[in-house]
Formats: C-alpha cells, structure tokens, sequence
C-alpha cells in the first residue's frame, strides 16, 4: 500500500482567487456573501449567494479550449493552474508521466438552458453549435481540464451531490494507495448563477437574512435560517509518498482516511447514523483514535436539521476527545460539488500555518452544538490531523482525515 | 451583397469567430490543414453562416468545399445564384 501525500493545491473562490488571498481570509474571518439584485428579479426567495468574477481566458487559452468551457470549468482551469504551479508540475511532467483528474461536479445548468432556448427558438440543432455539448455535461471539467493540460492517467467525474469534491479525492486516495496511479489532480468545482440554484431555493432551505449578507451563513448558530449558495473551484494534487520524494516535493499533508456511508434514508432530509458511520470508517482506515483528531472542519451549511444532526455525529464519535470545531461555510457560504475539496485546502492551509479559522456568526450555541467546542474566533493552534466531513442529497457522506507529515 | 464584400465579410468572420491568424487568411489555403478548420469549426460555421448571411449551410453541399477560395464561392453561389 503507498502513502498518499497532497503536493500541490489551487483555489478560486469568493473568498480569495488564490491560495495566499484564501489564507488571509481565513485568518481575518472574512465573508464572502453578497446580495444578487438579479435573483430578487427572477423570482428567488433568497437573493443571497457568494460570489466571484468570471477569469478572463481570451489570449491564454485558444477558442476550442475556451468554447467547451462552462463558468465552472473556467474556475477549475485556474485553480489547476495554480495547484500545478504549487506542486512544481509543468506541463513537461504531464507529457511523460501517466497523470490522473478525478473532479467532483454535479450541474452545469447554463449551458443546458442556453442550448434548449436556442432549439426552441431556432427549431434547429444545428444552431446551437459545437461547445455546448462539452459544457453540459457533469463530466465537462474532468473533460475540459484532461485535453487542456494533455493528461494520460484516470479521467472521470464524481457526482455526489455536495459530497461530490470531498469524494473525488477519497477516490483518488484508494486509487494511489492501491497502486493504481501515481499522481492524480483531484478536486471539485460548482457553478455560480441563478439558473443552478433555482430549484434549490424552492425548496426554502436558503437563509434570507438579505438585510445583512455577511452574517446570513452562520452554522451552528442558534439562529440560522438556511444555508447561502456559493462556489469556485478547489485543485488538490495528490500523489504516491515515493512519487514525491522522487520529486522532491514539498508535501503539505496526508491522506490517512477516507470514510463514507449512506444515510438510507430521506432525499434531502440529513439524519445522525449514516455521518457517524462515515467519520468512524475514515478513524478505522487512518489507524488513529478519535482523540488523535486535532480539528474537524465541519460540513455544516448554516440549515437548522442539518447542523443539528452533524453536531450529534461529532459528538457521539469525538464527545470525549472534544476536538476542535469549525465551519468555513460560514465564510464561504456552500460551495456544494467544489465544498469536499475546498474544505481539504482551507483546513490544510491551517494546518501548515498553525491556526483554526473562525466560525464566523457562531454568536449564540443552541442546545445541541453547545455540546461542540466550536472555534468562534481566529486561533493558534498546532493541527496535527484534521478530519473534512461532507454531505449530501440522497444521504450521501464522506470523511476525509488528513495528518501534517 | 456584391462578392467582393462577401469575401471582405467572410474573413473578418473567420478571423473573429474562429479566431484565424489574420496572416493565414488566403483563398488558396486548405481550409483543414492550413487553416486548422476541424470538423468540430465546421459545425460553428453553420451557425456563424445562417446568423450573418441568413441562409442555412447544408452538409452534403460542403463535402467539395476544401479550400477558403472553395467557401467564398459556395457562399457567393447561394446569395448571389446567378
């Protein structure tokens, strides 16, 4: 069995568009909500949602590499770029090394509304010419990001719905750890426009706290109303220890543990077994005790059932140990397919920078995540191991566990 | 639309939808090996055709058309039939 070490991370998100802007806001607790005027227009409960600029890839990269691209894919080739550049990878390695993408997606809205509206409009498929295809389906990044940087290794998506990033790098893990690659570009990426979130604000679980966008996130809070809406895109190289140290890579963390679980239960409503479950199958594959988890960045999205139940997994599996406990949703909002993957590299970043970032809006405990000892501001403190939960839609969970080498 | 304009148009559509190097741009260029025009483009220049020459492209009347001089006359051909 290889160790499996992280070399490399890339990020784009609405709180930073790098690793070293991430970081500051990590560190300053700073929110990256916005109120969307546009939402309120069409017809949204909830007009809140994070937000980022669009990159700009006219003149980097060429029109057959741009056109198959949706904004999310956009977001995912700048923080590969950068997860790249982080790991000392050119495209020179990629050529002769059999390189891997494995990349937790699970939408990519526009493009399928685009594409119909034109049909309906023209009443003919020909009209809608040649990207659209490549940008709507769930695989588009994994698809997109494997010709770009002319990778030969294993080439899929995960769609896991807000597990969908987190899994992507459990899958990654087992693959290098079997033997099976050497090096894999894993991540997640989620689309930021209305035209995704639509369906998902029908159903009032987005928190409509407009008067006050930077505090609309807030889990654990015994005040929340919902979760906001968010993305970007996370990059997380991961490799064999012997492949790194042939490199002579700088490692960043490891990847000791990946547990996960179905709730088999409700479609959309989290419960308490199917979490446990996932975090104590990922503390049995890392060989460790509960105790030996120093921080859990935790999934909870600011929604009242949700947090509620998380609170009562962590308890029940780290009640004694009492580690650590943030939620970076609370800056970021949720990041839903990229969240897994983000919440790797915030959580690494403040592994290798000796703090714990905030849980910002954690101003009032309620009777249950009172029972957490939840960071609420910015703290030093030495990360031995940390654990990364993520959730999603039909009961799917995954735990990441991931210790300083 | 006089053919001279049609030509005039059809390269400046070549070189901004497309994105054809300007310097390539020559009526005895391969429209695939010089140009780089891929099928994948070939479906674009459907789309780009209908919306700024009002006429739908058919594919089996492209199967002849190799070189750019080729396009400009088939686009010629069918606004200007006679």
């Amino acid at each position: 069995m290889s160790r499996v070490v992280i070399t490399g991370m890339g990020i784009y998100s609405v709180i930073g568009k790098n690793l070293a802007e991430v970081r500051e806001s990590l560190y300053h607790g700073r929110s990256g909500i916005i109120y969307d005027r546009l939402r309120k227009e069409m017809g949204f409960r909830s007009a809140l949602t994070g937000m980022v600029d669009r990159p700009v890839l006219k003149g980097v990269l060429d029109r057959r590499m741009r056109i198959g691209l949706p904004v999310q894919g956009e977001y995912a080739y700048i923080s590969t770029l950068e997860a790249l550049h982080h790991a000392g990878i050119e495209q020179s390695f990629l050529d002769v090394n059999e390189v891997g993408i494995l990349f937790g997606n699970d939408s990519s809205a526009v493009p399928v509304v685009e594409s119909v509206d034109i049909l309906r409009q023209k009443k003919d498929t020909m009209m809608i010419g040649s990207g659209y295809i490549f940008q709507s389906m769930n695989s588009t990044v994994s698809m997109n990001l494997s010709v770009i940087f002319r990778l030969k290794g294993v080439n899929f998506t995960l769609s896991g719905a807000c597990a969908s990033g987190s899994h992507a790098i459990g899958i990654g893990y087992l693959l290098i750890k079997q033997g099976l690659q050497d090096m894999i570009i894993c991540g997640g990426a989620q689309e930021i426009n209305p035209e995704s979130t639509a369906s998902f604000d029908a159903l009032n679980a987005f928190s409509i706290r407009e008067s006050e966008p930077a505090k609309a996130s807030r889990p654990f809070d015994r005040d929340r109303d919902g979760l906001v809406p968010s993305g970007g895109a996370a990059t997380v190289i991961i490799e064999s220890y012997e492949s790194a140290m042939k490199r002579g890579a700088r490692i960043y963390g490891e990847v000791i543990g990946y547990g996960f679980s179905s709730n088999g239960e409700h479609i959309s409503m989290p419960n308490v077994d199917g979490p446990v479950r996932a975090m104590e199958k990922a503390i049995r594959d890392a060989g460790i005790k509960p105790s030996e988890v120093d921080y859990i960045n935790a999934h909870a999205t600011s929604t009242p059932a949700g947090d509620s139940n998380e609170a009562r997994s962590i308890d029940i599996v780290f009640g004694n140990s009492r580690p650590m406990v943030s939620s970076t949703k609370s800056m970021t909002g949720h990041e839903m397919w990229m969240g897994g993957a983000s919440e790797v590299i915030y959580s690494t970043l403040m592994m290798n920078d000796n703090f714990v970032a905030p849980n910002i809006n954690f101003d009032n405990p309620d009777e249950i995540t009172a029972k957490l000892n939840i960071a609420t501001k910015t703290t030093p403190f030495e990360i031995c191991a940390f654990l990364s939960n993520s959730f999603g839609f039909g009961g799917t969970n995954s735990s990441l566990i991931i210790r300083k080498v | 639309m006089q053919n001279e304009e049609i030509v005039r148009k059809i390269n400046q559509l070549l070189i901004d939808e497309i994105e054809i190097d300007e310097s390539q741009i020559n009526p005895a260029a391969d429209l695939k090996k010089d140009l780089g025009i891929d099928s994948l483009d070939f479906v674009d220049l459907f789309v780009i055709v209908e919306n700024n020459f009002g006429f739908k492209m058919k594919a089996e009347e492209m199967a002849d058309v190799k070189s750019l001089q080729d396009f400009y006359s088939y686009i010629i051909n069918r606004i200007n039939p006679n």
